[in-house]
């Protein structure tokens, strides 16, 4: 890794200007993070008096127990959902907004600013639309014949944390995707046209091949948002359920080792979580650090 | 634009349009319930125009809170957060920039091993590291402390990143000529590197103030004492009397003031916030 050409000689100065980054790192996450290492492999007696090494037991243990397999399984439904339709409506916005010249600015700030909204803030609200006594929406759907209950229905209770959690990740895809048409030249696009393609030709052939980096880079931001920053959406609407319908990962490591106390199983599925970032985090900086630019 | 469309113009504008009522609808809707007597909430389907019961909601949550929410005066919540963003804001960024100026400006032993100590903090986001924190804090005794709500979440790579990859864009000929006029090190990044930087500096506390002020899963940890809770966790403590008490109107108060302060930053500080989104998720 580099320096800079000529650096200062200085044998403590260093040393002393990353002591706090490096003793806040050591004692809040590194340590906390062997922690969880160490009693995945470990069990505690009902009495928490006991602690004996199982080995590799606990991961055992989850890996057969369907209702963590269920909130992979509800994780992964949920992460794609979220995605999807948050990156095509944010692209839809952004294409717009390229296309409008002068009142680009304008629709822009109206777009961003749900970023700023917390995720237990956007579940409230939209709990609060879809509010089976007194929400608007279930009364507009009871028009169409259809029965809107999220405490009962689990598939409604999917839905409604994936409008809650795309909704506030519209604006973030928004402006990266913005950026990205931005980037892409005006030459390209004239030379097109004057060979005879049209806007959604053109969209088809040249921006979105040309906006792939963008959208590969997002896709990995998405996964990862919707993995570990929508806690408090699940929290303020469905608590993981109705039954374990909203279970996440994050969500089952929570409610199982705050509420339930078996630490155990709830830092072995923790150690599980850090292999899942591990992973995202190596895929963005291998692949996105690569980043294309036409 | 390429050529002239005016039907892709004016359908251009109509989904802009639209999408800018379905983004703003959710929060329209808690602020006009907000506006309303609780009897509103009794009858059906919420009103869709404004109320005359504004001032009183506000008022109340601000001065004296909800006693059968269990929560403290509405102040003393945003006071709270805005003690638990500024710290994690201005934290994060003064001890992300001395480790950026220590490894970029300084060659070291162990220069590495410290970088890649401080890239593992990417890896270990506070959701997979819950429980063993938690401990951490109640061992230190920081549990209910700002201490305890802020220090967990004060180191960051990516800030650490963001301020490298700035100084090394930096001329070499700045560190050499101050050199030559005889500066060390520290004068050399107080007077010269600090104010070089102050645009990426405020972009970035655009980002972390956000980061802060919207934080969750941990204040509701390490928070059990009511003069500790910040705005987001107490709008969850109200959830939970809704189903007993439904003043809805003094909920979604709450819930709008929570939304205030950090939309207001990203309406006003637009560019500092595009510019500190884009350049620290690279």
């Amino acid at each position: 890794m580099q320096t800079k050409r000529s650096t200062y000689q200085n044998r403590w100065l260093p040393f002393f200007l990353l002591a706090p980054q490096l003793a806040i790192t050591l004692v809040f996450f590194i340590w906390p993070a062997s922690q969880a290492v160490k009693s995945s492999f470990e069990r505690t007696d009902a009495f928490g008096f006991k602690t004996t090494f199982v080995g590799l037991d606990n991961y055992a243990r989850i890996l057969a127990d369907p209702s963590y397999l269920n909130a992979l399984g509800r994780t992964a439904i949920f992460s794609i959902s979220v995605t999807v339709l948050s990156m095509s409506l944010a692209l839809l916005l952004a294409v717009c907004v390229n296309r409008v010249l002068k009142s680009a600015k304008f629709y822009t700030t109206l777009l961003v600013w749900p970023y700023a909204v917390a995720p237990v803030v956007a579940g409230v609200l939209w709990w609060f639309l879809f509010n089976p006594t007194i929400g608007l929406l279930p009364h507009l759907l009871d028009w169409f014949g259809i029965s809107w209950n999220h405490r009962v229905s689990g598939t409604q209770a999917m839905i409604l944390i994936t409008i809650a959690a795309a909704w506030k990740q519209i604006s973030y895809n928004f402006l990266f995707f913005l950026a990205g048409l931005q980037s892409v030249p005006q030459s390209l696009m004239e030379a097109a046209a004057i060979d005879g393609a049209g806007p959604f030709k053109r969209f088809w052939t040249i921006v979105l091949p040309l906006l792939s980096p963008t959208t590969f880079f997002l896709l990995i931001i998405n996964i990862n948002y919707v993995m570990f920053d929508t806690f408090g959406v699940i929290d303020a609407t469905t608590a993981g359920g109705p039954g374990q319908a909203t279970m996440t990962l994050v969500y089952k490591v929570y409610t199982d080792g705050v509420a339930g106390l078996n630490i155990g199983s709830s830092s072995a599925q923790s150690v599980m979580l850090m292999g899942i970032v591990i992973i995202l985090t190596f895929i963005q900086f291998r692949y996105v650090e690569r980043r294309v630019n036409y | 634009m390429v050529e002239n469309r005016p039907f892709l113009n004016i359908l251009t504008h109509l989904v802009l349009i639209a999408g800018v009522l379905v983004v703003a609808f959710p929060v329209y809707v808690a602020f006009i319930a907000s506006t309303h007597e609780p009897s509103a909430f009794v009858r059906g389907v919420l009103p869709l125009l404004p109320g005359d019961n504004m001032f009183e909601s506000y008022g109340q949550m601000l001065s004296s809170g909800w006693k059968v929410g269990g929560t403290p005066p509405v102040w003393l919540m945003l006071g709270n957060s805005l003690i638990m963003a500024l710290t994690i804001a201005i934290g994060k960024i003064a001890i992300s920039i001395l480790s950026a100026f220590a490894i970029v400006y300084f060659r070291f032993p162990f220069r590495m091993l410290a970088f890649w100590i401080i890239f593992i903090t990417l890896m270990l986001p506070v959701e997979v590291r819950i429980i063993p924190t938690y401990a951490v804090v109640a061992n230190l005794g920081m549990l209910n402390s700002y201490a305890g709500l802020t220090l967990p979440l004060i180191a960051s790579a990516t800030a650490t990143f963001l301020f490298r990859q700035f100084f090394m864009t930096v001329p070499e000929e700045l560190m050499e000529a101050s050199r030559v006029d005889g500066a060390g090190p520290m004068k050399f990044f107080k007077d010269i590197l600090l104010p070089v930087s102050i645009t990426n500096i405020a972009a970035l506390f655009v980002i972390m103030f956000i980061y802060g002020w919207v934080q969750y899963l941990w204040p509701l940890l390490v928070t059990t004492d009511e003069d500790f809770y910040t705005i987001v966790l107490g709008i969850k403590r109200l959830m939970a009397s809704s189903d007993r008490v439904p003043a809805w109107n003094l909920i979604m108060a709450t819930v709008t003031l929570a939304m205030l302060p950090p939309v207001l930053v990203v309406l006003f500080m637009q560019r500092l916030f595009v510019k500190g989104l884009t350049e620290t998720e690279k």
